[in-house]
């Protein structure tokens, strides 16, 4: 068995606020991650699909395949937008990288049989750099992103 | 505890299956497929798995190791066309995850005398694209 790990990048704004709280206490949970008129990041994410080798091809992955699969279902929608905004899923949710790391791998997941039709390979993780000092993965091991 | 140990090199090779024809290579691999070949800058990382030695205090001597992975893989891949001068890839095709199978059975017979054991081979083909072997059957 093999896992391989293809890296991507999409840059994108976002603002960490919460209508279940008031604007003081906002301030205060997401400091100036809070600010109104929002901040952007270059993300980058890891997306890892473990497999036995395809004889034909001694590969476990096909990294085109991938590209296209992460192209289409996160990197075309979020690449330099905003994710509050324009993204349905955080019109409610708040865009925490937590949040946005599951709404990826829950996409990467839904349409990845499109991708990869066989049993193999499966998605194993995800991990997301919202910077490159802070790092957060996202697998399968309790059966929901 | 897990210990990592890095090298790198740079080789060319061709992602070619001599069974398929022309097109349907070109349809599998892509620009991998180039039948003049193309390089990388690899990267290995070995990481080895045990428990510090009670008198050294180290999991592997990782002057050694770094040894063994120079002696046994970087000197046979560094600067070679891994398809024509590297064996197994006159018979296997040289793609990220044969290089870790080979890069594991290089390794694997060599370190398991002293102190450790051989528990990942990572191989990066580019920073962007790398793969884990674990050392199970493929």
């Amino acid at each position: 068995m093999i896992r391989v790990t293809c890296k991507y990048r999409f840059s994108a704004s976002h603002r960490l606020h919460t209508a279940a709280l008031s604007d003081q206490e906002n301030r205060e949970l997401y400091g100036k991650c809070d600010n109104p008129y929002g901040h952007g990041h270059n993300y980058e994410i890891a997306v890892s699909a473990r497999g036995p080798l395809d004889p034909q091809s001694g590969r476990a992955v096909d990294p085109v395949a991938l590209r296209r699969l992460v192209a289409e279902q996160v990197l075309q929608p979020f690449d330099h937008r905003n994710l509050n905004i324009e993204i349905a899923e955080f019109h409610d949710a708040v865009p925490t990288t937590e949040n946005l790391a599951q709404e990826i791998f829950r996409r990467l997941r839904a349409h990845w049989k499109s991708a990869f039709p066989g049993s193999w390979p499966v998605l194993e993780k995800i991990s997301i750099a919202e910077t490159p000092r802070n790092i957060f993965e996202v697998s399968d091991f309790n059966g929901q992103a | 505890m897990l210990v990592t140990k890095r090298v790198e090199f740079s080789a060319s090779h061709v992602c070619r299956n001599p069974s398929l024809s022309d097109r349907e290579n070109q349809e599998l691999f892509g620009a991998a497929a180039n039948p003049h070949g193309h390089g990388h800058n690899y990267a290995i990382e070995v990481t080895m798995a045990g428990n510090p030695d009670p008198v050294t205090g180290m999991v592997i001597d990782l002057k050694k190791l770094k040894e063994v992975v120079h002696r046994e893989v970087v000197e046979w891949y560094d600067h070679r066309f891994l398809n024509y001068e590297v064996r197994p890839f006159d018979r296997v095709i040289p793609t990220a995850e044969n290089i870790a199978i080979d890069v594991w059975q290089r390794l694997e017979p060599h370190l398991t005398k002293d102190g450790g054991r051989l528990h990942a081979v990572r191989v990066y083909e580019t920073p962007d694209l790398y793969v884990d072997y674990f050392g199970d059957p493929a």
